[in-house]
């Protein structure tokens, strides 16, 4: 039975990230409407980091790493979705299913930017998680 | 309208006599934009703009292209006996073909990359056009 659960889970977080991966591509189509051409790929990661978390968000990642060879990490220390959750261990093994989503944002909107990309997150202390995206060189 | 893979997503023309041959215009303009575009890596061409502008002229009439942050192409071929047409009219329409375009992509049963069927759409690009034939 716990089984089961496992699989309904996994289920879950893959339908959650999809939904999120579809919202990216629509979100990013308008909010890239105005804006001016990016010039690379750390363009388009700044502006993840600073207009689309803005605008998703209200706030901005508070750290954006990268080892120049196709992996940034985003880290953000106050995730809206984690907040309102009690800042101990106590729910840190059901805080993927609120990031999934998140994660397929940011896919959906780097797919739509001509980036293919996977996304995941961490959390190893509410309410700050990370996001690491690896881009895949096609 | 053409996606980032170079097929064709929604295609109209007024009037519908020699449609193929506008076909074949959009067809072989997608060349020309994909030069404008890796040009501006090397040469210091506007690259905040996403209109393109006059892609190039022939006997009949003009190509203007416009390039979306999501690489899909926006074609428009117009007329050269119509004169009256301004940049700035062109810039227009291609904003509302732009703004049309988003509107489509956020509908949740759109799947992006399939033939645009949208009567909203087609309702928009034909007072655009009727508004300049």
């Amino acid at each position: 039975a716990a089984e089961q659960g496992e699989g309904e889970n996994g289920r879950c977080t893959t339908k959650l990230e999809s939904m999120g991966f579809r919202v990216g591509q629509g979100l990013i189509e308008r909010f890239t409407k105005d804006t001016a051409r990016f010039k690379d790929e750390l363009d388009i990661m700044k502006f993840i980091c600073k207009d689309f978390w803005t605008t998703v968000f209200k706030k901005q990642i508070d750290n954006l790493r990268t080892n120049h060879q196709g992996i940034y990490v985003l880290q953000d220390n106050k995730f809206r979705l984690l907040t309102q959750m009690s800042a101990g261990k106590q729910y840190l093994e059901h805080a993927p299913k609120y990031l999934a989503f998140t994660c397929g944002l940011i896919r959906g909107g780097l797919s739509n930017l001509g980036i293919k990309s996977i996304v995941t997150a961490e959390v190893s202390s509410m309410p700050a998680c990370k996001f690491q995206v690896m881009i895949q060189k096609i | 309208i053409c996606s980032p893979q170079n097929y064709p997503l929604y295609i109209r023309s007024v009037p519908t006599e020699n449609e193929l041959k506008f076909h074949y215009t959009v067809h072989t303009s997608l060349d020309v934009v994909d030069e404008k575009i890796s040009a501006m890596g090397k040469a210091l061409v506007d690259q905040r703009e996403l209109y393109l502008g006059l892609l190039y002229p022939t006997e009949d009439y003009k190509v203007y292209g416009y390039v979306t942050n999501s690489k899909v192409k926006f074609v428009m071929v117009v007329d050269s006996s119509n004169t009256a047409l301004r940049d700035n009219e062109i810039r227009s329409m291609f904003r509302k073909l732009h703004n049309s375009y988003t509107d489509i992509m956020c509908n949740p049963f759109y799947n992006p990359g399939d033939r645009i069927h949208s009567r909203a759409f087609d309702n928009m690009v034909n007072s655009m056009m009727m508004q300049v034939c």
